[in-house]
């Protein structure tokens, strides 16, 4: 049992660049209920200094998405999704993402331990831009829990 | 989503000049009901669904559906993002999630409270900001924090 110490460090590319609308980012700001303009109008949005309307600051989460699915479908390192829960989550920002950006992503198993009955594993994702400049990184704990319910969403 | 405070975003930006340690940020209320989850499911592509079977979520030992925790980190940010008045403040952004927040099949659905306070001034303009969030009294992010910069 346990997931398969011999993946620390693989990385899982998607092939296709994300392409950010602003129709995805207000649909994302929608779902988290947040009517800020700059997420919205143009002209808010470069009042604010921004080249166009910029995504939340939990949008980066959906440019990993495809790279999570990567690493749940990899059979040789054996994560159980269905046990998993979010225990941590963090961002680092160069800059916000914006409408309009062309953003590769690729994500890293960074760490794997275990502490009883749970393990845990650290996947990160790092977003560049079509430049190659750094947008934002995003860190993910999941626990795959032994017991249920303690801890993590 | 219910927001049951009056969120305005003609919030004048806030300054580091005018910020201090212990400066504390406008606190909100956030109330989440099925319908938002299932929402965040489709705008976030997090389809798990310990997020809206019920069936699942206590066939792997859930008390009931929980919200995503990236749900709970969202809210959380615009408390945040309402303070400074622009999204791109926000340098660095990170939350622990302690607890799942349950969410039931009801009208009433769960109110997550936010409030957040400046523990650290650095330069360059920089304000760390921790931040709280509870479910009736009881932490559900523990070690969160933003990192903003302010003009």
């Amino acid at each position: 049992m346990g997931m398969n110490r011999d993946c620390l460090g693989r990385q899982y590319a998607p092939t296709e660049p994300y392409v950010v609308t602003r129709r995805k980012i207000v649909e994302f700001a929608d779902a988290i209920g947040d009517t800020n303009p700059i997420y919205r109008d143009v002209t808010a949005a470069t009042a604010a200094g921004h080249k166009d309307v910029v995504a939340p600051p939990t949008f980066p989460i959906v440019l990993g998405a495809e790279g999570l699915d990567m690493v749940t479908a990899d059979d040789e390192l054996g994560l159980d999704f269905t046990a998993v829960v979010h225990g941590s989550q963090a961002f680092s920002y160069t800059r916000p993402v914006a409408t309009g950006d062309v953003l590769n992503s690729v994500t890293t198993i960074a760490e794997i331990k275990a502490l009883g009955a749970t393990e845990m594993i650290t996947l990160d994702t790092t977003v560049t831009d079509e430049d190659g400049a750094h947008v934002v990184t995003a860190s993910s704990m999941l626990v795959v829990r032994g017991d249920a319910g303690e801890k993590g969403q | 989503m219910g927001t049951e405070s009056v969120t305005s975003n003609a919030t004048p930006a806030v300054r580091y000049a005018d910020v201090e340690v212990g400066t504390e940020l406008p606190p909100q209320d956030f109330v989440l009901r099925r319908g938002d989850l299932v929402r965040y499911a489709g705008a976030s592509g997090d389809f798990n669904p310990i997020h809206w079977s019920e069936r699942v979520a206590t066939g792997v030992g859930l008390p009931n559906v929980i919200a995503h925790g990236m749900l709970t980190m969202g809210v959380a940010g615009r408390v945040v993002t309402d303070w400074t008045g622009d999204p791109g403040s926000v340098t660095s952004y990170e939350v622990r999630f302690a607890q799942p927040v349950v969410v039931p099949d009801d009208d009433e659905g769960t109110t997550v409270s936010i409030s957040g306070k400046v523990t650290e001034k650095r330069d360059g303009n920089e304000v760390v900001v921790a931040l709280t969030a509870t479910v009736e009294g009881r932490k559900v992010l523990t070690r969160s924090s933003a990192v903003v910069r302010l003009p």
